[in-house]
């Protein structure tokens, strides 16, 4: 499938508007191609490529809206989902929150699509594969490994006048390897918008060692800990945290950052003075798409500044109920680091323990963001500013809240899982139990 | 809708949930009823398939012909937020060639296109030959010919009106609000899978699968003392059509005039008023005191441990290292399989494997690879005897039968192996719940699915629940807040000191329960009496921030 221009995707949104018979539509088209790799047991277990291109049709008729899909494109079909949405919109129980479609919108650029990653293909992939099983194989270890790469385009429009358009690629690899006798497991990744920078025999390697250097694990207590959380563990917790920033849901008094006998907590310094998270759909390394579902723009927002709530996601209905402009949720966020590295972070560690990845993390309350998880794939201890030996993995129970109140230091920020996030050392950080598992 | 507003609209967080909830085209209401293309025409497609895939040198061949149909509901407070009517419909084909799997999907199901579609398929399994260590080992399966396997349902969700549908949210959202209730969310999820399947072994199989959960959150807030509480629904996602919301009397359980638990009808208005007043009581009550109790664990908490204790550690390709990368690996290793004496639980302890189970979500008359449904034991007398397994890997057991453990989630996706309903044993002498709390000196009981975690080779686990009883010498004296029992998979079945009778048994369900990569989504159900845990950790999960 070709992505389509610019141009082509508008003609056929106007084309498809030009059929409409409602008070208001909007169009969403999208194109993606995608190709994945399986690999376990040092052999490739799956494979596949898939090509989607799709046309939704939402008709409004005063508050009622039904949306119709279809991925036919010839001029009978087009005008049949938009007669079918506009079938479904009149059926459809009223919508009492539904706003008025937004006009034309100015939108920033983002730079997510590269030619490199657009153009990958079977062969690339098994590449990408065999980099990452030979290394395995030559060192007697079992490597599983999944690489998933997309290269695809959205275009949005509407019967105000508004108009989208935006196209993006992303190539994602991660590999667990473990060791013959079971007692080792070692985990690396990497995750870009250009191919050309994915290289999977480094993260083969980082899981390689890991695995190897994992062996042997001893038992620490469960308490608290000082902890050095890798990006990766790092990055999952406060997504948890930013992905819970909805102000209905606070002003309606059921979030961490409702306040007691009413209100929210904005403005209101919740975190570490060290802390600043925001969101820029033109970062350079976590470009992201500059416009909602609903084709409003999306900006710099800063989340927290300086420990301080900044701002929080208002949807257009709550945004005009409290009389300010939407601040739309995020595709990624960015937190400010140090300058440091991860090594860096462990030299001056005196007693702690470095964390690779959580795993299986679920809220246990709302209330507090407390969450509960395990380490895994490669847990250590440090003293005296060496990594001495592995530990037995822990389950944790913690909140991000309260972890970014015990932050002992930051390095320098890296992209993972498309957020840029960096290594964290914390104090008091609570383990709760053990776990056997390698 | 994307996933992420799927997730936002349905207001249960991350529990349990895959990819593949919403799949496919929009299409309206009224084309949920439209018959799918006819059997005959079926047959003729995936000829065209199997014929292709063998003249470009396949040795094997199966193909699937799917359509899927999904009708979803979304509400709050008083207002629907959506309605989501999808179909999904097209073809996929497995081959084995030199002696690697390969697979291809198309939406295009002209004859060209599937004849290219099966080249594809074989030119990948070639290609991908290059890296393979082992050749596929496929276990024998006799064609079984033409048939067909229906769900035995009475009433067709899909043809019951969407107003009735949405009156029946509308007044489990009013009745919660008028009983107390801040907020409330609820939903309606609807799902038939019309699956056609055809191999080279000379099995033609049509389908008709249908499945259903309604669900709710009810949240309670007291502002000024700036708390809330949820509780959700005590539903379980069943193999049933709409019948199942009859909410008939027979199928009620009262347990000591405390909560009402359901088994194959549920009064979904009744159990949201319930909720309403235990979501506030919630907010009142003591928090627990962390310590080691016995648990008295109701089917609608159990189930998920179950699940997860159970279920995904004694599913084969976890064992053998497939899954590694993502959901882990097992502690259920295969030498502790061969020694036949690995004490999984206590003796009291038996789990039985079973697609023919009725009203399970797993029911089907044949797996996803042509393999006719059957039972089995899992773990016999407390011992693992057994695992899930598929016909590429059921020779590793000595087995010569696949255990039709062959499941894929569309027509598109690849299929692998998928766990069947595992269910534990009821107590066979009488023995009920008031039994069982009668004689528990210091003990929780537990109703309801709430936050879960296991580690990724199954061993210590922490789950937590929707409503907490305190049970005082042989009482139930109030309700607790803040609890979650941590322990470790076989440390917790040994300690299984009593099980309730077939009386109390009951099914709970995961209608999204999301395996693989990239991630595909299965439904299952899991069946238990009220059983005890004697001496369980309890944490307190009571923070401030």
């Amino acid at each position: 499938m070709e992505i389509l221009t610019k141009e082509e995707a508008k003609k056929i949104i106007d084309k498809v508007l030009g059929y409409s018979k409602a008070d208001e539509a909007s169009v969403e088209l999208t194109g993606k191609r995608t190709g994945n790799i399986r690999f376990a047991r040092n052999s490739v277990s799956t494979s596949a490529e898939t090509y989607n291109l799709s046309l939704s049709i939402t008709s409004v008729f005063g508050k009622k809206q039904g949306t119709s899909t279809v991925n036919e494109f010839d001029d009978a079909s087009l005008e049949k989902a938009v007669r079918r949405s506009e079938e479904v919109a009149k059926l459809a129980p009223e919508n009492v929150e539904y706003l008025p479609m937004p006009g034309p919108q100015k939108y920033l650029e983002s730079k997510g699509f590269l030619d490199t990653t657009a153009k990958i293909d079977p062969a690339q992939r098994a590449k990408f594969a065999k980099d990452s099983i030979i290394p395995v194989r030559e060192n007697k270890l079992t490597g599983a490994g999944y690489l998933e790469d997309s290269a695809g385009f959205e275009a949005l429009g509407n019967s105000k006048g508004l108009f989208a358009y935006n196209k993006s690629t992303s190539v994602d690899f991660s590999i667990t390897v473990r060791t013959a006798d079971g007692l080792g497991s070692g985990y690396g990744s990497g995750d870009f918008n250009d191919s050309a920078l994915m290289d999977t025999k480094v993260a083969t390697k980082v899981a390689m060692q890991k695995a190897i250097s994992s062996r042997g694990a001893k038992a620490f207590e469960p308490g608290k800990y000082t902890v050095i959380l890798e990006p990766t563990a790092a990055g999952e917790l406060i997504s948890f945290m930013i992905r819970a920033m909805d102000a209905r849901t606070a002003d309606e008094g059921r979030s961490f950052l409702s306040k007691k006998g009413g209100g929210t907590r904005i403005g209101e310094k919740l975190l570490d003075e060290r802390v600043t998270i925001y969101s820029d759909p033109t970062d350079k390394d976590i470009p992201a798409k500059p416009f909602s579902s609903e084709g409003l723009p999306l900006e710099k927002v800063v989340w927290f500044d300086k420990g301080v709530v900044k701002n929080m996601s208002y949807s257009r209905y709550w945004a005009q109920s409290k009389g300010i402009a939407p601040i739309l949720a995020p595709d990624g966020f960015i937190m400010e680091g140090g300058t440091g590295s991860l090594e860096d972070l462990i030299k001056d560690t005196e007693k702690g323990i470095l964390v690779t990845r959580f795993w299986y993390t679920r809220w246990l309350d709302p209330q507090t963001l407390l969450y509960t998880g395990l380490t895994r794939d490669g847990t250590f201890y440090i003293e005296n500013g060496q990594i001495k030996h592995p530990v037995k993995n822990f389950r944790f129970n913690e909140s991000p809240v309260i972890m970014l109140n015990n932050l002992e230091a930051m390095g320098k920020s890296v992209r993972t899982r498309g957020n840029m996030v960096p290594p964290l050392k914390i104090r008091d950080f609570t383990f709760s139990s053990l776990s056997d598992a390698v | 809708m994307n996933r992420r507003k799927f997730v936002q609209l349905s207001g249960m967080g991350a529990a349990l949930f895959s990819s593949g909830m919403v799949q496919g085209r929009i299409i309206s209401a009224e084309d949920l009823m439209m018959p799918g293309i006819d059997v005959t025409a079926k047959k003729r497609l995936a000829d065209v398939a199997l014929n292709a895939a063998k003249s470009k040198g396949a040795t094997y061949a199966d193909v699937r012909i799917g359509r899927y149909l999904r009708q979803y509901f979304f509400t709050k407070e008083m207002r629907v937020e959506n309605i989501v009517n999808s179909e999904s419909y097209g073809l996929g084909i497995r081959v084995i060639a030199n002696g690697t799997w390969g697979f291809c999907a198309t939406n295009d199901l002209s004859v060209d296109s599937i004849a290219k579609c099966a080249a594809t398929a074989v030119a990948i399994a070639k290609a991908n030959s290059e890296m393979q260590e082992e050749p596929v080992i496929l276990a024998p399966q006799k064609g079984v010919g033409i048939q067909t396997w229906k769900t035995p349902i009475t009433k067709n969700a899909f043809t019951i009106p969407v107003k009735e549908k949405i009156d029946l949210l509308m007044k489990v959202n009013g009745e919660a609000i008028k009983n107390g209730a801040t907020f409330v969310n609820s939903n309606l999820f609807f799902i038939n899978e019309q699956k056609y399947f055809a191999s080279t072994d000379g099995s033609y199989i049509d389908q008709d699968v249908h499945r259903m959960w309604p669900t709710f959150t009810v949240t309670a807030v007291d502002k000024k003392a700036g708390k809330f509480k949820t509780r959700d629904a005590l539903s379980a996602p069943i193999g049933m059509g709409y019948e199942y919301l009859d909410g008939l009397a027979s199928e009620k359980m009262s347990i000591l005039g405390k909560p009402t638990v359901y088994r194959f009808s549920y009064d979904m208005v009744e159990d949201a008023i319930l909720a309403a007043h235990q979501a506030q009581e919630k907010l009142t009550a003591k928090t627990v005191v962390a310590g080691k109790y016995d648990m008295i664990l109701d089917p609608s908490n159990l189930g998920l441990t179950i699940h997860e204790s159970v279920g995904h550690p004694l599913e084969l390709d976890r064992v053998l290292g497939y899954e590694a990368n993502l959901a882990g690996t097992s502690f259920a290793t295969m030498e502790k399989w061969e020694s036949k004496t690995f004490e999984y639980g206590s003796k009291i302890v038996n789990f039985v494997a079973d697609k023919t189970q009725p009203n399970s979500m797993a029911a089907v008359g044949y797996d996803d690879e042509g393999v006719p449904c059957k039972n089995w034991n899992l773990i016999k007398d407390g011992i693992l005897v057994n695992y899930q397994a598929t016909r590429d890997q059921v020779h590793l057991l000595g087995e010569k039968e696949s255990q039709g453990c062959s499941f894929a989630d569309s027509w598109d996706s690849i299929q692998f192996q998928r766990m069947p309903n595992v269910s534990l044993q009821p107590g066979k002498e009488k023995y009920g719940v008031a039994d069982m709390i009668k004689d528990t000196e210091k003990g929780i009981y537990i109703l309801g699915r709430g936050s879960s975690s296991i580690d990724q080779q199954r061993y210590n686990f922490q789950f937590s629940g929707q409503l907490f009883y305190e049970v005082k010498n042989g009482e139930i004296v109030g309700m607790l807040d803040n609890a979650a029992y941590q322990s470790n998979s076989q440390e917790f079945w040994n300690s299984c000191a009593k099980i309730c009778d077939k009386d109390d048994y009951r099914l709970f369900g995961t209608l999204f329960d999301g395996k693989g990569q990239p991630g595909q989504s299965s439904a299952v159900s899991h069946g238990c009496s009220t059983s005890r845990f004697n001496g369980v950790n309890v944490i307190n999960t009571g923070r401030k921030i």
